[in-house]
């Protein structure tokens, strides 16, 4: 009986750093709409800081404390710059863009650690005076784990007298509930904004410090955390600081009994759980529905055309210098275009989804995986051939997108792209921890195509019909009725309904065909390098499909292709430095600042108009955005 | 002392107003009326700086209010009780009071929550209820009390008598007849032109984003023809 008492409790001790830093994601989501993926990078931030701290402010019990609470405030300072240089200026963006801006922060983050505190594991300072053992039932348990404990429901406390007893918080819950109106009323919304960002920043920052006699400080912790506390706030409900504490002290309590009952499927397990409870309450335990009306303004406001007489020379003139390619380069840049090709096509469905669907998916990679996983497996265990394997990839990974999309598409905005998030992590996690069959982190090898197509020139053409098809493929559903039926539920899900159109199979449609055409890009991803890992489902591979989307533009239809030949290009040139994170997470940061509308949007911005790229240039008014900048 | 001289308004765009200008005196009550559409709201929020408004002129005071953000022509004393009301539906009704608490500001009355709660009884009565649980005659007037405790020197009152019933009606013109005697300007919005002639000296009747008459209560009711161009459903 005290075995599990104890587990009970080390769970609740385990529910507190979570908490804080689900609260800080929580807070900050509220009132600015900004799901801050750096989230997790502050709490790895407030460790170290802690760690530093703990050994200039010296041993005292007193100084023990002030010095994760100095911490908290380094965090916040943190989190203080990281508003006013960036997101300050993303607010009225759409929605990715501050995304992707604080996914720059999280590798920029990472390199600053690395360099300041260095590669190795820090191990934890233990707290002066609390690093004694008591006996519940006989079971031995922490001291410090029982003042974890009270910390939770401290904060709780704090948070609820600083929401309910000061005009400042009773600020913070009327924006949270109509931004617009508590500005019209005279309250300055940035200084809000700023103020609550940091305040979050700092719960996040505590709860990385709090949590250092137990589980010290690494490098990981960032990406550790934050799937954890996204599962949190979602469970618990956006913008519910109370949900958020049910939520960790539920998640903590499946991780630490989840151990017992099935060691290697904790994560699979918070994922299940998550995803149940979306199904059966989509705003969490005690969320709410978002406020209808402020989630139209996600930018996609210029209608996409036809392609104009020019464009097409312009397509005409590139699949001719596509199709030319082996003559001219070494078999090494004919690799690296195969590359991007592949990648281009990936992007292209991310794109399709997000731009023709409105459906921003933060799990892409699942499908990308799935189809090079599908390739892979039929190629290790049912002997298929080359051809059958390469056909039937996309088969495989638009079923694995109907079974998720048919969970997903119940949600929308916000939670739509998190629950697809959280899918792609199991489908992550299945391919790493199930290694009797995926072979685990060690991947599959040896999955090569036939020995007629195994030339790296005839390979190359291989990719090149198989992407351009893909690519024209989307670019013919994007034009198609139902490209249209879909324009029309991304536009006005009521209009759209009203006048017959069944949104949610509309969209479910949509994600098993962008699914599919992910799953092609990941077999031929598998074929060309012979192998597959778990990395081509993780969650930075749907980022790097974001951020290719992102370069490119998301509102021009040529933009992946633009996005996947920068980020292939980016990415060979800084991945020699030692610190290529800082470099690629600085350039993420000031592309998005200085081209929100991405490379190829930016470029047909300053060229477009001139060489008429599009069928009409009349209609091509400049979007409002644009407008506003050049005023 | 509010002028709006010559705006042109978007959204996005959509070219909304075109060419409107209005002016407001201290202590007069004007009403913009119009049909459903025709550009009163946008009037009202190119004034509070919630929508583009990209030529023209509009200012209060001394003060420009082009190209200002909305918390600042807020503090500069324009108050504005939104359409469809936008009470904090989470928030108690002293709260939501508080959240509209400005500093007091010379030459413009100032208004404590108990003042508010002697002009409104039934919010004193349910002070700490959620607004989200109140009546949707007992919201519109928390909206203006809301507004009322920004202390400010003039009002924006965008169709404070929509979706209401009859006798909410009645009890909102006798709010505004008192906001009157405390010498407040008030520009109204409105559909109803019965409603509007209860309580306004002036009327600029706007159809398709352009005023189409400006002149006095009386002239409009005289005018059958104005009435029946623009007004007539």
């Amino acid at each position: 009986m005290g075995v599990y008492l104890v587990q009970f409790l080390t769970g609740l001790a385990s529910a507190s750093a979570l908490f804080l830093a689900a609260s800080g994601l929580s807070i900050i989501f509220g009132v600015t709409r900004v799901v801050n993926f750096a989230h997790g990078s502050f709490y790895m931030l407030g460790a170290y800081f802690g760690f530093s701290f703990v050994q200039m402010v010296g041993g005292g019990a007193i100084g023990f404390w002030v010095a994760l609470l100095l911490a908290a405030v380094a965090v916040g300072l943190v989190g203080l710059l990281v508003e006013l240089v960036i997101l300050r200026r993303l607010y009225k963006a759409p929605e990715l863009f501050q995304l992707i801006a604080t996914f720059g922060v999280i590798l920029i983050v990472q390199d600053a650690a690395l360099w300041a505190w260095g590669a190795e594991d820090l191990l934890g300072p233990r707290a002066p005076g609390l690093t004694g053992i008591v006996r519940i039932m006989g079971t031995p348990m922490p001291v410090y784990d029982l003042v974890l404990i009270a910390v939770g429901p401290l904060v709780l406390l704090a948070l609820w007298l600083l929401f309910n007893r000061t005009r400042w918080g009773v600020l913070v819950r009327a924006a949270t509930e109509d931004r617009e109106m508590v500005g019209a009323l005279g309250v300055n919304q940035s200084l809000l904004f700023t103020g609550v960002f940091v305040l979050g920043s700092m719960l996040a920052g505590l709860g990385g410090a709090i949590q250092l006699p137990k589980g010290g400080a690494d490098l990981l912790m960032d990406f550790g955390i934050l799937a954890e506390v996204f599962v949190v706030t979602v469970v618990g409900g956006m913008g519910s600081i109370f949900g958020a504490f049910l939520a960790a002290v539920l998640i903590s309590q499946l991780n630490t009994f989840g151990i017992l009952i099935w060691p290697g499927g904790t994560l699979v397990l918070m994922f299940i759980l998550m995803a149940v409870i979306l199904i059966v309450r989509p705003t969490g335990l005690l969320g709410r529905p978002e406020t209808v009306g402020h989630k139209a303004a996600a930018g996609f406001e210029q209608a996409l055309r036809p392609a104009g007489p020019h464009y097409k020379l312009f397509v005409g003139g590139l699949l001719a210098c596509l199709a030319a390619a082996p003559v001219f380069v070494d078999e090494f840049q004919l690799v690296l275009i195969t590359d991007i090709m592949v990648l281009a096509l990936f992007a292209t469905s991310l794109h399709f989804l997000m731009s023709t669907g409105g459906l921003v998916s933060f799990g892409h990679a699942a499908f990308y995986g799935g189809g090079a996983y599908t390739a892979a497996l039929l190629v290790t265990y049912a002997a298929s051939p080359f051809e059958l394997a390469l056909l039937l990839a996309p088969l495989g990974a638009g079923m694995l997108a109907l079974v998720i999309g048919w969970f997903c598409v119940r949600l929308s905005g916000v939670y739509f792209a998190m629950l697809t998030l959280a899918f792609a992590q199991v489908a992550w996690s299945v391919a790493f921890q199930w290694s009797e069959v995926t072979n685990g982190d060690d991947g599959l090898l040896g999955i090569w195509p036939s020995l007629w197509a195994s030339g790296t020139q005839v390979f190359y053409y291989l990719a090149l019909v198989f992407c351009v098809g893909g690519i024209f493929l989307i670019r013919r559903v994007v034009f198609a009725p139902f490209g249209y039926g879909l324009r029309a539920t991304r536009d006005s899900t009521l209009r759209a309904a009203a006048i017959g159109i069944d949104i949610k199979r509309q969209q479910l449609m949509a994600f098993v065909f962008a699914g599919a055409m992910a799953g092609l890009a990941g077999g031929l991803f598998a074929f060309s390098k012979g192998s597959v890992f778990p990395d081509e489902m993780s969650i930075p591979r749907s980022f790097d499909a974001l951020l290719m989307v992102l370069l490119g533009g998301v509102e021009s239809l040529s933009g992946p292709f633009v996005g996947a030949a920068a980020f292939t290009y980016l990415h060979d040139e800084l991945i020699t430095f030692e610190y290529w994170r800082l470099l690629v997470g600085s350039t993420i940061v000031a592309l998005v600042l200085l081209f929100p509308q991405g490379l190829a949007g930016a470029a047909k911005h300053h060229l477009g108009r001139f060489l008429k790229l599009e069928a009409d240039p009349e209609a091509a008014a400049p979007s409002p955005r644009r407008k506003a900048r050049e005023a | 002392m509010l002028s709006v001289e010559k705006i042109h308004s978007y959204y996005g765009q959509a070219h909304i107003l075109s060419d409107v200008s209005l002016a407001l005196a201290p202590g007069e009550i004007v009403v913009l009326i119009g049909r459903n559409g025709a550009g009163k709201s946008t009037t009202i929020k190119s004034i509070m700086g919630m929508v583009k408004v990209t030529e023209g002129q509009i200012r209060f005071g001394g003060d420009d209010l082009m190209g200002e953000p909305p918390h600042r022509i807020a503090q500069r004393g324009i108050g504005y009780v939104p359409e469809e009301r936008r009470v904090f539906t989470r928030l108690t009704v002293l709260e939501n009071l508080e959240a509209g608490r400005q500093p007091a500001r010379g030459g413009a009355p100032h208004w404590q929550a108990e003042d508010l709660f002697a002009l409104f009884p039934n919010l004193a009565e349910a002070r700490h209820r959620l607004a989200g649980t109140l009546s949707g005659g007992e919201q519109q007037m928390l909206t203006i009390a809301r507004t009322l405790m920004g202390n400010p020197g003039c009002i924006l009152l965008d169709e404070p008598s929509e979706g209401l019933a009859p006798v909410v009606v009645e009890q909102i013109i006798e709010v505004i007849k008192q906001i009157k005697t405390q010498g407040l300007p008030i520009l109204l919005s409105e559909q109803n032109l019965y409603f509007a002639s209860l309580v306004s000296d002036r009327a600029y009747v706007i159809e398709t984003g352009r005023i189409r008459f400006s002149g006095t209560m009386q002239e409009l009711q005289e005018n059958a023809e104005i009435r029946r161009q623009y007004l007539a459903v």
